[in-house]
């Protein structure tokens, strides 16, 4: 017993060290291969509110640049809704909504790590929840991963464990979209199969398998496309339309039908079993 | 004086948090060279102090950047492996002179004291990257990224310890 309790005190430092080295290893390997830590994010209100504080003096600077591009979207739209045919138009009936739509800012953006997250102002008080898409006027730009009160953390499609589904728009060939962690202007479409017609500059928009986000919402253009090892299926490389170093307004999409998508879907892998 | 250390080195601990997460994470210098000056704590920290609690507060210090920067425990795994070994850093750059009471930092030569310093920022990026990037298919995406970014950090750190060096006595 004397000598246990001698070589924990000769040796307390060491174990010390492990102790902390193994509880960083633990925390650091869970959110390899699973979500990223429920504790150890930037939606807390520590960081949240430091982030907003600092987005709050610093966004004056891009103001002009971001109303033209928000004018520009507002342009487009407004265009769509005056040159839709009258029967078209749907009663704004609450039951027939599939989605609902939140707004939001990047507070804290990052694209120079292989797993790259977003913070945004937006959290459960304005109804924001785990597996919302986030997009921006541009396109495409993550999935909500954490939340708090009043922030959250956006796993960004700059992310080695992103993984979309996302089609070619002509001819609806789907594939998965995501990032080889090289290039933050580019991403890979795979699983796209070998007899599809491709050319480059074809656009490529998010897929309807999705229950995250809406169909055809842009993502990007085709750069160059090669067949992959097994050569059966393409391995595209998208040039986003988004500039990722420069995002600051966004929009929060909640699909109202997801709970009974995922509980279709869980029913009829249960029954095939 | 104990106090007047204590309050410095929360300070220090406070603005190189703010430090790091406010301005160079967000470099981006060519895209992808962030670099990482909050390992001048442990260049700063006293040498004479209770080695239990160093560790313990350099553990702290990674957590709350890895908070801040959403990079898992990256930061804590590194620094807390900095830390320890520090001690025989020390000992491998300084001899056995930094076991003396009377040894100070600033009365070493400029040359060991940027070996120090580089040795803490390599053996800090080495293993903040091959935890990050972790696979062995890119050992070279490691090399590159812990030169690049290690370099840059080194530059940083000592313009920053010549800025804010303390006088000399």
């Amino acid at each position: 017993m004397q000598q246990i309790i001698n070589f924990l005190i000769r040796y307390k430092i060491f174990l010390l060290y492990l102790l902390l080295l193994f509880i960083s290893l633990v925390f650091t390997f869970q959110s390899h291969s699973y979500h990223q830590s429920r504790f150890l994010n930037s939606a807390n209100y520590v960081s949240g509110t430091i982030y907003a504080f600092f987005d709050n003096t610093t966004s004056y600077f891009g103001l002009r640049e971001e109303n033209e591009r928000l004018l520009r979207e507002n342009q487009r739209l407004r265009y769509q809704l005056y040159n839709k045919k009258p029967e078209a138009i749907q009663p704004l009936d609450s039951l027939e909504r599939n989605y609902l739509v939140v707004r939001g800012r990047v507070i804290k953006n990052s694209y120079a790590d292989q797993r790259n997250y977003i913070t945004i102002n937006k959290g459960r008080k304005d109804s924001v929840e785990q597996d919302m898409g986030v997009i921006t006027t541009r396109g495409i730009l993550g999935i909500v991963e954490n939340t708090s009160n009043g922030f959250s953390t956006v796993q960004s499609i700059l992310n080695e464990k992103s993984n979309i589904n996302a089609k070619i728009k002509n001819s609806n060939h789907f594939g998965s979209l995501i990032w080889d962690s090289k290039d933050y202007n580019t991403v890979q479409l795979i699983d796209i199969p070998r007899l599809v017609q491709l050319t480059i500059g074809d656009t490529i928009v998010t897929g309807a398998m999705s229950s995250i986000f809406p169909e055809n919402i842009p993502i990007g253009i085709i750069k160059k496309f090669d067949l992959d090892t097994s050569k059966n299926f393409y391995r595209i490389d998208v040039s986003l339309f988004n500039d990722m170093t420069n995002i600051n307004n966004v929009y929060i999409i909640k699909n109202l039908n997801r709970e009974e998508i995922l509980e279709l879907q869980e029913e009829t892998e249960s029954n095939d079993q | 004086m104990i106090n007047s250390t204590f309050f410095i080195n929360v300070l220090r601990f406070v603005l190189l948090i703010l430090v790091q997460v406010l301005v160079f994470n967000r470099l981006n210098f060519f895209g992808f060279i962030n670099p990482m000056v909050y390992v001048l704590f442990l260049y700063w920290y006293p040498i004479k102090k209770n080695r239990t609690t160093f560790i313990l507060i350099c553990f702290l210090l990674g957590l709350l950047i890895d908070v801040f920067s959403d990079t898992m425990a990256l930061n804590a795994a590194a620094t807390v492996t900095i830390a320890y070994l520090r001690p025989s850093i020390m000992r491998f750059v300084f001899g056995v002179n930094y076991e003396f009471q009377s040894f100070k930092l600033n009365s070493a030569t400029k040359a060991q004291q940027f070996t120090f310093l580089a040795l803490l920022i390599v053996v800090h990026h080495v293993i903040y990257f091959t935890l990050e990037i972790f696979s062995f298919a890119n050992v070279l995406l490691i090399f590159k990224k812990s030169i690049a970014i290690g370099t840059a950090s080194i530059i940083l750190c000592l313009l920053f310890s010549s800025l804010f060096s303390t006088r000399k006595e």
